[in-house]
């Protein structure tokens, strides 16, 4: 087997095995990473929302928002299914992407 | 440390995205010199390892949580400009489909985890390795070490550029516009939980992986 095919086996497991990257901070009832807290969150904290964060945090709308997808049922186990599922989507246009302009970066390079 | 939108005023994120891009013009250009076209899978790998890597949230005491990036080990393997722009594209898809990171906050989120944590990563990681053989126990110990500073100076740079705006972003009654923790809780939440457990994770990773180089495709590293 070549060496990317081994290499592409090893992202795949990963892939298979990224819910634990949500199983394990629930268990440990830990919610996100410091800083990067909802609007709510922050209204919690410190009692008001700032102004400018008010107006720019919900200035993109991302179609799969925290790795999940619009309509998904609640509970863990339907979270860890959603979770590989936008793993391998992100990783496909992810390694696309970077393959598109690895490409288009070394067309002019010959040989090895 | 995905910086998310809303927590850097405009100031911080125009400049972010200012420094970002001559790293990115430069890394393209040494890519475009050096790079091989049958090389390409390689970085399409980094960048989807980069991807998935992030994925996996620790948790640490204080309900928070932390990830690593891949980016020393990418830089070891594939070089530092690879690594700037593999890791990018990573953190650039995460911040437009998934809302991990703001899009306002790319520039500042690409520089931090993929621009400084690439070449700190990479040059820490020359500096004790050079001369190594190949398949030495200094070369997995030497990636060890550069990718715990490396991914400790990622996570000071985000809490620096968080911890200014309550200095340099107000409101006329000098409320916080944007994020409202100051330096001095900012900088020790963020460096303490990096210090005590994420950087070593993020050791073990690069070092595991270097170990499955070293086993199975010593070639690669040089």
């Amino acid at each position: 087997m070549t060496t990317v095919k081994k290499l592409w086996i090893g992202i795949g497991i990963l892939a298979l095995l990224s819910p634990l990257g949500l199983i394990i901070p629930a268990l440990f009832d830990a919610s996100g990473a410091w800083g990067e807290w909802g609007l709510d969150k922050i209204k919690k904290l410190i009692g008001y929302i700032p102004e400018g964060m008010q107006k720019l945090a919900e200035l993109w709308k991302s179609p799969m928002h925290a790795y999940t997808v619009p309509g998904q049922k609640p509970g863990l186990a339907h979270e860890s299914l959603v979770y590989i599922l936008t793993a391998v989507i992100g990783i496909a246009i992810t390694a696309g992407l970077a393959y598109v302009i690895a490409k288009l970066l070394g067309r002019k390079n010959k040989g090895n | 440390m995905h910086i998310p939108d809303g927590y850097l005023g405009p100031a911080t994120y125009g400049t972010m995205f200012g420094v970002t891009l001559p790293f990115w013009a430069f890394a393209s250009w040494k890519l475009s010199k050096t790079l091989k076209a049958r090389q390409a899978p390689y970085l399409a790998l980094g960048a989807a390892f980069s991807f998935v890597i992030m994925m996996f949230n620790i948790p640490v005491l204080g309900g928070t949580t932390g990830h690593a990036t891949g980016t020393t080990l990418i830089a070891i393997i594939l070089g530092p400009w690879a690594a700037i722009i593999s890791v990018s594209v990573a953190l650039i898809i995460q911040a437009l489909l998934f809302g991990d990171g703001g899009i306002t906050a790319i520039g500042a989120n690409c520089f931090n985890m993929a621009v400084v944590g690439g070449l700190v990563g990479y040059g820490i990681y020359r500096l004790i390795a050079t001369g190594s053989d190949a398949k030495s126990k200094r070369r997995l110990f030497a990636g060890g070490i550069a990718a715990y500073v490396s991914l400790n100076a990622s996570a000071l740079l985000a809490a620096v550029q968080l911890g200014i705006q309550p200095l340099i972003e107000k409101s006329s009654t000098g409320q916080p516009l944007y994020s409202p923790f100051p330096l001095s809780i900012a900088i020790p939440a963020m460096a303490l939980e990096h210090v005590l457990l994420f950087g070593f994770v993020e050791a073990a990773v690069t070092a595991l992986v270097l170990k499955y180089f070293q086993k199975n495709e010593p070639e690669m590293l040089g």
